[in-house]
């Protein structure tokens, strides 16, 4: 029998939903500042996270330019140049990728998608931004303090991170730990919100297997990064505790020029058990909202179904369930008995069951498809191969006999660029360039967003292929210069060279892409609610961008999942998620008849 | 509904409205307030686990040296009791529609909290007199942190309170007060619980 999407279904009464009160602005003030509407937050999030992100990106230019041309340039020092590797680590991960993806798309989409007028507590999600933005402006401050900003390394190992000799030990390390723990103080109050926005507040008829996977990767990832975080709070509290009081949490006995320190026998290897304990999910929190992102727009652009969703959905949970017992793979050679190693390498591998279950999928979706290889669908595609890149010498890494050699050379800068740098960013660029319509009602421009493309992702491989190839030879990461060794010949520096320029010209794309964004805001071709002719919420809503409350007077009901596209049987080649059964137009209208078994429907 | 069963449904066929699907909002039959409330107790969960699986790990290092518990802990965690005690009965009030008992409830919860608030700085006092720094000995920092996070969390669930008892001083229902009430209830019997567990693991060590 067929249970296709045409059969004929009675149009009951639904179950009621409450309105919700909604809170509403009454001046510009809490309108466009201090406003509750997730959409502004959202926004909000995004530019403050985008801004801060800009200050990574010029500071791994400084990083580039001082390993392309050592000793050219006499502002970088060697204080200066930990300072950059610091910093650029900590922004990029955390106040870039995890406060954009879950802060800033969290709150656009999920109350969209899952058909909310808005989070479920609106003053809490405010606050949450304000508290993001004071870290952000604390961590920034860290740059002017004597001493200048914490040069530890983003993993702030200590001893060092707090030991006389590492930059910014006066000022800077104490503003770093601060931020975090204020990062992770409003992370929670946005992360309350969209765990239970998605759990409670969908709308009729939009069941959990009916969520687009966007939800589900940021559902997912927000659960991890609530379970995870608190590893780096603890971790945060302690060390500054270490620092400012003179508690010996992490801090062992050490003779620091000549002199005992107060610190006695602490452990340090504790701190890198709480760090990776949050730092290895944090490569999920920020990977599985990508992995959403790209099934949705690869799904809507090759106008086909995702392949496999429930597998989807349950390889989402299974990669968030064992990300957080892989956490020691980070630390092999910090000396641990081989069994503990051994277990670490298994579920590191195990891992990649349900990750590489994605990239079939995702291939799998795009096979036959009607692929338009718009803007967003391009930067999809490189994720795909990119992730694939990243995701297999993360295999070899993942080895405790290929890792020791490999370990902190500059194959691992390669690896964790490829695969939780570029791979996300280009989710990022996607669902900007997918979403910029709804946002703001104009569409981002298509010869610009091609150059942008183009450069942005062949520029990468340029910049992280030969990368690889210098970790095999041996070059170190971390080193302020390499100088003279045995083993790296001098077309290694040449090849720094190269590396550094097309930093530098991938750097020049995002101006470009930047000055796109800005540029379209104010002149961009009107977009229309639906450009894409997407099934999902989001393109919907009675206005665009969609105004407060986001689906005017009623709220929508959804009577299918988010991938009804090319239907067998039905005249458009996509089906709304909210549109009634009885207004399908059916190409064979007469009977209503369907096609037996239609082969998009089954897996 | 359950869960499981739900992730275990095919999406893809059938678009009905009926059944249940469209029945089904929210995966919990609770308000709001009470799910954000209960995810949150996960976080604080973690949190102090965290911190507790560190303290038997810095155990076994050398220099060691367990710290006395003042007497007056006892007489805290008595308040904490009395102040978990009195929160109950003031969601019983609320739940019965009795605003009397709501605010004998309310008051005296707040009062024995701030008691048990302050008992915890006077311990504080009480050790530093003693010479036990937190930078002596790490034993000593952990019962700092320990205490020091059990008590912001403590000073919160107040700000809570605060919120609860002001719209009760203005008059509102107990009908009004009983989500607000409930939920300030079920975080001080959590973060009673967390203190319980602390305190034995103070004293076993």
């Amino acid at each position: 029998m067929s249970n296709g999407m045409l059969e004929e279904t009675q149009v009951v009464p639904l179950a009621e939903v409450e309105e919700v009160d909604l809170y509403h602005a009454h001046h510009w003030i809490t309108k466009y500042v201090f406003c509750q509407d997730a959409k502004v937050i959202a926004i909000q999030y995004s530019a403050t996270a985008i801004l801060i992100g800009l200050v990574g990106l010029v500071l791994s230019w400084m990083m580039r330019l001082q390993l392309g041309f050592p000793e050219v340039f006499e502002f970088i020092d060697e204080e200066a140049y930990y300072q950059y590797v610091t910093m650029h680590g900590m922004i990029m991960v955390i106040y870039l990728l995890t406060a954009l993806f879950l802060g800033g798309f969290g709150n656009y989409l999920i109350p969209l998608m899952v058909g909310a007028r808005d989070m479920v507590f609106p003053y809490m999600n405010m606050l949450s931004f304000w508290v993001y933005l004071l870290a952000v402006l604390v961590l920034a401050v860290s740059f002017f303090v004597p001493g200048g900003a914490s040069g530890a390394g983003w993993t702030l190992y200590p001893p060092q991170a707090i030991s006389e000799g590492t930059p910014g030990i006066d000022g800077g390390i104490i503003l770093m730990l601060i931020s975090l723990v204020l990062f992770i103080i409003g992370f929670t109050m946005g992360g309350l919100n969209y765990v239970v926005t998605v759990l409670q507040a969908r709308a009729r008829g939009m069941t959990l297997m009916r969520m687009p996977l966007t939800v589900w990767g940021i559902f997912t990832a927000t659960i991890l990064a609530l379970l995870a975080f608190p590893a780096l709070f603890v971790a945060g509290v302690m060390m500054l505790l270490d620092r400012v009081i003179g508690t010996s949490f992490f801090m062992p006995e050490m003779i620091v020029q000549g002199e005992m320190t107060s610190h006695e026998n602490g452990s340090p290897l504790l701190f890198q058990h709480l760090f990776w304990f949050f730092g290895h999910p944090e490569v999920y929190i920020v990977a599985l909202p990508a992995f959403g992102v790209v099934s949705d727009i690869i799904s809507t652009h090759a106008r086909k179904n995702i392949f496999g969703y429930r597998m989807m959905v349950w390889a989402i949970v299974a990669i968030g369930g064992l990300s957080f017992i892989v956490w020691a793979h980070h630390m092999y050679v910090s000396g641990m008995n081989p069994y503990f190693g051994f277990f670490f390498a298994t579920t590191t591998l195990i891992i990649a069951v349900p990750t590489a279950l994605k990239m079939y999928n995702w291939v799998l979706t795009l096979w036959k498809g009607n692929i338009h290889l718009t803007i967003p669908m391009l930067f999809c595609v490189a994720f795909i191969l990119t992730f694939l890149n990243g995701g297999i010498t993360g295999l070899f890494l993942g080895n405790v006999i290929v890792d020791i050699p490999l370990s902190d050379t500059m194959f691992v800068v390669a690896h964790f660029h490829m695969v939780m740098g570029i791979a996300p960013v280009l989710v990022i660029f996607a669902a900007i360039y997918h979403w910029f319509p709804k946002m703001s009602g104009r569409m981002l421009h298509e010869g610009w967003g091609q150059f942008h493309f183009w450069v942005t992702f062949l520029g990468s491989y340029l910049i992280y292929f030969p990368m690889h190839y210098l970790g095999f030879i041996g070059v170190p990461r971390r080193y302020f210069e390499i100088g003279e060794t045995a083993f790296v010949p001098p077309s290694a520096a040449t090849l720094n060279e190269f590396i550094t320029v097309v930093v530098l010209l991938v750097g020049f794309a995002q101006v470009v892409f930047m000055a796109n964004i800005i540029i379209s805001i104010f002149k961009g071709k009107p977009s229309g609610d639906n450009p894409w002719n997407a099934t999902s919420l989001e393109w919907q809503t009675a206005t665009t961008p969609p105004g407060h409350g986001n689906f005017g007077d009623e709220l929508p009901v959804v009577y299918r999942w988010a991938y009804a596209y090319s239907v067998p049987g039905v005249e458009a080649d996509f089906v709304p998620q909210n549109m009634p059964p009885d207004q399908v137009k059916r190409t064979d209208s007469a009977t209503g008849a369907v096609a037996e078994d239609p082969p998009e429907l089954h897996h | 509904m359950s869960l499981f069963h739900e992730m275990t449904k095919k999406p893809w066929l059938g678009d009905s409205p009926e059944g249940e699907g469209a029945q089904d909002v929210g995966a919990f039959f609770l308000p709001h307030g009470k799910v954000g409330l209960r995810v949150f107790l996960v976080v604080v969960t973690v949190i102090f686990t965290l911190m507790t699986i560190a303290y038997a790990d810095r155990m076994l290092f050398a220099n060691w040296l367990a710290m006395p518990e003042p007497w007056v802990l006892w007489l805290n965690t008595a308040l904490l009791i009395a102040s978990s005690v009195a929160m109950h009965v003031a969601r019983s009030g609320a739940q019965q529609d009795n605003i009397g008992r709501v605010r004998d409830g309310l008051i005296w919860g707040g009062v024995l909290t701030f008691a048990f608030l302050t008992g915890q700085l006077y311990v504080w006092q009480q050790l530093v007199d003693l010479g036990y720094y937190a930078s002596t000995n790490t034993a000593n920092a952990f019962f700092y942190l320990l205490t020091a996070v059990h008590g912001l969390h403590m000073a919160g669930g107040l700000v809570a309170w605060w919120r609860s008892f002001s719209r009760m001083r203005r008059g509102a229902l107990a009908a009004d007060l009983r989500l607000s009430v409930e939920l300030c209830t079920t975080y001080w019997h959590y973060l009673l619980l967390i203190w319980l567990v602390l305190f034995a693991l103070l004293l076993m060590t």
